[in-house]
């Protein structure tokens, strides 16, 4: 199989050592993944404001850079949300739809498609918190949501009790969103950083030393808040983990 | 055109076409509980309100008998129970305002909700429900049903003018959560199972 | 937990000046507190926080719900209690929804039933009409708010009203019923706890179903102090509970008309559905000898067995109670008694035009939404500066005015947690979404962000523009913010760190050491 790799443009910029463990996590699955060198966004942050004319273009490029991909593979819940579900600003040939259904998280090709049994390289002997962004819980159901009468299930927790050494610990308020949002935590600074402070506050009283998660642009939000408050919680994204990643 | 044939007439013209049949709702009763007198019983005390259990050898009366000695006001709407102020001299529903227990039957109960259904026959005059300070109402058993799929069946919703369901007493937590009894109507809501 | 009812005492109802000279005595400014060396064994008066306001209005300009926000965040007690009460609620939901084997059959079947109503929503109304009027209900139809007004009015001057009770109805606030009556001279009293101590205040109702849930108890203390002459300095809640229920029945018992709204309409029996906690619809529609009731046309349902799936839903989604204290139908008027209904439109039925926002209309106001949100817990209904707040307030307010409300689409995450607690099952937060699209495209947007989204548009579709502009991790750290913040430089760092800087971005990683494809 063919694999392209996508990484988002926050990861690129604020945190290159995801996409590292990212691509070298795929290869130690024998994956033959490429990355398209003029990749630049998905898109998502124009389309979110309603700005669906103005993110044409970026749409299109992204369809450009991934078509010939049998999976395109990105460590973003809410990248992989909007190419799945709203990748519409462009007009729908079977290209942009053959791109928009062949495009998963990591945690989800990992999980769905490859279904890994073992990490054995991993070890992480640590007491984490998962934080499931709303993208990747309520867009691409990574996990039961709590709002739901439904069994339980998580397949991000799936993978990392692979991981040797791994303790889980819960929240008090499991999956209440962080505040990040995208531009809200722009536009709506004040409200943003309440709800991110009072984040912060659940996972330090969870008595967690690490918060793990999926999606990175939601951690980069909470370390902001947890370092002007001077908790020393430690933020890391999963695919660092599950790739061997040292504590 | 009046007011009514100008809404009408853009609700028809604005109807979505789109097909959504009209659902079966089905009883979900397939899990009844075993007893729907304890099942009620619970219920109706999780929700404020109060239930007498009827001692060895005691007549079904009798507990009502006893919590109207020395009160000064007491209307009652059953024949089994007679009040010092008869239905018949309230003119209007203000000549309620000093009761201070109304004494009704219930038409019916709902296990599910612990809910009494209270229609304007058994109340006689509605706002005696409403004014009086507490109230106690008369339940046969037998007039308990499982749910309110099984409630909406009976002809009560079908005859008469109205038909409340009380569960408890009036309540509020308006003010920063602190749950309130009594918050406009009674200030307790008693069931007394006798049957008819 | 049953509380026993508490009767106010004496200490309760001292005078106001005999405990203003004893704080007089206290440590503070006269000198002669620590005579004897004593502490003061008077508790040490704090003063109450005061409450934060709502919305600023500026003539004609787009509400800023985050310039609220930010004033009730500020206010640290007051934020605190309302997101720890409404998160309350939602738990007491949660728990509901798992005592319920068939919940999710049941919001599928209310979501199914609404869509059909709605689609053939002439009939229904028609049905409900004719047997309504074969029982005696006479039956008015309103075109907008003011038509409502009128034909309330009209109804009451006919009976020589001169005072109104009232149970709760959203209906009213949105026609600004109170103001119009208070214009004709008729007195309005609110019967709902929460909304009497809102219209003693002046001020809006914050949230659909607990009307105060912004205001402390000692915001309630201080409102009743002024108005019905309570002891400004008890703030006890059974207290200040007892003392509106004592100053509400005279008023109760002298009213000439009762008024109430409706939270569903059946068209089988011609009948309606008044669920409160308090009975106070049941008093305004029982006392005095006219009840008239304000109905939204869309609260229509077809049959008896449809609405035991709402009533079921209900005060489960809204508070975590099975059911409310109250659940009320209405038939016809009562011996000697003269019943109204009076059909409102206002907007609704042009919102079934509305491809992606019609099922909006699906709602029953339960409020789950609202206290689910966690960005209404921490702002407030009173900053969404409109009669319905929250995420149902977000996606049917700019059907009132789509340039007053244009901003309120974005005060919102996306999260999605609303829509999942919807017991009707809107899609809340795809809603939100599209109402965004819609603002964009009829230039409702600030022109400076507009301006940011078209220019990041335009960089991210060329990847050698793009790859120039963020060629250093310093420039990285400058460019990315750079069109996301389009009037307040350095947003993100107010009250946060900034993201370190890293080395290198992956992109030129990748080239370093994989090579470039």
């Amino acid at each position: 199989m063919r694999v392209g790799l996508f990484i988002p443009c926050y990861v690129d910029a604020f945190h290159p050592d995801i996409g590292i463990a990212t691509l070298e996590l795929l290869e130690r699955f024998g994956l033959e993944v490429e990355y398209p060198f003029d990749q630049t966004c998905c898109g998502q942050p124009m389309a979110n404001s309603g700005c669906h004319v103005e993110s044409a273009a970026t749409e299109a490029l992204f369809v450009k850079n991934f078509q010939a991909y049998d999976y395109v593979v990105a460590p973003s819940g809410s990248c992989v949300h909007h190419v799945r579900s709203k990748l519409d600003a462009i007009e729908q040939t079977d290209a942009v739809l053959k791109v928009r259904r062949s495009t998963f998280e990591l945690v989800e090709f990992l999980h769905d498609i490859l279904k890994v049994e073992a990490f054995p390289w991993a070890e992480f002997p640590h007491r984490i918190a998962y934080h499931n962004s709303c993208n990747a819980l309520r867009g691409l159901g990574h996990a039961n949501m709590s709002e739901l009468r439904v069994e339980p299930f998580s397949k991000p927790l799936n993978l990392l009790r692979k991981v040797r050494g791994i303790e889980v610990v819960e929240l008090a308020r499991p999956d209440e969103c962080c505040g990040f949002g995208g531009t809200f935590a722009v536009f709506a600074e004040n409200i943003s950083a309440k709800m991110g402070q009072d984040k912060v506050r659940d996972q330090a009283r969870s008595g967690a030393e690490y918060v793990v998660s999926a999606d990175s642009s939601c951690l980069l939000h909470q370390q902001g808040c947890a370092e002007r408050a001077g908790v020393p919680l430690k933020y890391i994204h999963i695919a660092q983990v599950l790739n061997g990643a040292a504590a | 055109m009046s007011s009514r044939d100008d809404i009408l007439a853009t609700i028809r013209a604005n109807l979505p076409q789109l097909d959504r049949p009209l659902p079966q709702v089905p009883m979900f009763d397939d899990k009844a509980p075993v007893s729907l007198l304890t099942s009620f019983r619970e219920a109706l005390l999780s929700m404020g309100g109060d239930f007498i259990d009827p001692a060895p050898g005691q007549e079904p009366l009798a507990p009502v008998r006893e919590r109207l000695v020395g009160v000064k006001v007491v209307c009652s709407a059953t024949p089994e129970i007679q009040g010092n102020r008869p239905l018949s001299d309230v003119k209007v529903p203000q000549d309620l305002a000093d009761v201070d227990i109304g004494v009704v039957r219930a038409a019916f109960a709902v296990a599910e909700t612990g809910s009494v259904c209270l229609t304007e026959g058994n109340f006689g005059i509605n706002a005696l429900g409403y004014l009086a300070q507490h109230l106690i109402v008369l339940l046969d058993p037998a007039d308990i049903v499982a749910n309110l799929h099984h409630a909406y069946r009976r002809p009560e919703f079908r005859q008469g003018h109205y038909a409340s369901f009380h569960t408890g007493p009036s309540a509020t937590a308006d003010i920063e959560g602190v749950l309130i009894r009594g918050a406009q109507g009674v200030r307790s809501l008693t069931v007394v199972p006798v049957p008819r | 937990m049953s509380d026993t009812q508490k009767q106010p005492d004496a200490a309760d109802r001292m005078p106001h000046s005999k405990l203003a000279a004893r704080s007089n005595e206290s440590a503070a400014g006269n000198g002669r507190g620590l005579d004897h060396a004593e502490g003061t064994s008077h508790p040490i008066r704090v003063a109450p926080e005061p409450q934060p306001r709502g919305a600023k209005v500026h003539g004609k300009r787009p509400i800023d719900q985050t310039e609220a926000a930010g004033r009730f965040i500020d206010a640290i007690q007051h934020e605190t209690t309302h997101d720890a009460r409404l998160w309350d609620l939602r738990s007491k939901r949660d728990r509901q929804m798992h005592i319920i084997p068939e919940w999710e059959q049941l919001r599928e079947l209310a979501s199914a039933i609404k869509e059909h109503t709605l689609t053939h929503l002439d009939t229904y109304l028609d049905q409900f009409e004719q047997t309504a009027r074969a029982n005696g209900i006479h039956v008015h139809w309103a075109k907008d708010a003011e038509e409502h007004n009128k034909i309330v009015h009209g109804i009451l001057r006919d009976h020589g009203t001169k005072s109104l009770i009232k149970s709760k109805s959203m209906l009213t606030e949105e026609c600004g019923f109170r103001q119009y009556m208070a214009s004709v001279g008729i007195e309005v009293i609110e019967t709902d706890l929460g909304e009497r101590i809102q219209q003693l205040d002046d001020e809006d109702p914050s949230h659909i179903v607990v009307p105060a849930v912004h205001k402390l108890r000692t915001d309630v203390a201080e409102v009743f102090s002024r108005t019905i002459g309570t002891d400004p300095e008890n703030s006890d809640v059974h207290y200040l509970a007892e003392a509106q229920r004592e100053a509400t029945r005279p008023l109760i018992l002298n009213a000439d008309a009762g008024m109430t709204g409706a939270n569903f309409v059946v068209a089988e029996t011609g009948s309606f559905v008044v669920c409160t906690n308090e009975g106070n619809a049941d008093l305004s529609a029982n006392v005095p000898p006219l009840h008239i009731a304000s109905i939204g046309i869309e609260k229509l349902i077809p049959r008896l067995e449809d609405l035991a799936v709402f009533i079921r839903l209900l005060s489960r989604s809204a508070l975590g109670s099975p059911i409310t204290q109250y659940t009320s139908h209405f038939r016809g008027p009562r011996q000697g008694g003269e019943m109204h209904v009076v059909l409102v439109d206002n907007g609704r039925s042009a919102r079934l035009n509305l491809n992606e926002f019609w099922t909006s209309l699906k709602c029953i106001r339960c409020g789950a939404c609202m206290n689910t949100c966690p960005v209404y817990r921490r702002s407030g209904g009173l900053s969404y500066g409109a009669t319905y707040s929250g995420p149902i307030g977000l996606i049917i307010d700019p059907t009132f005015n789509r340039h007053k409300y244009s901003a309120l689409p974005f005060s919102s995450t996306l999260n999605g947690s609303c829509t999942n607690v919807c017991p009707v099952k809107i899609n809340i937060h795809e809603q939100i979404a599209a109402w965004r699209k819609v603002m964009s495209e009829n230039h409702e947007m600030p022109l400076m962000k507009k301006a940011a989204m078209k220019a990041a548009g335009a960089i991210l579709a060329h990847p050698r523009l793009y790859r120039a502009a963020i060629t250093t991790a310093d420039a990285a750290l400058n460019a990315l913010p750079r069109f996301m913040i389009y009037n307040r430089l350095n947003a993100w760092g107010k009250q946060r760190e900034v993201p370190h800087a890293p080395r290198q971005t992956f992109h030129s990683w990748y080239k370093q050491n994989r090579g470039t494809p």
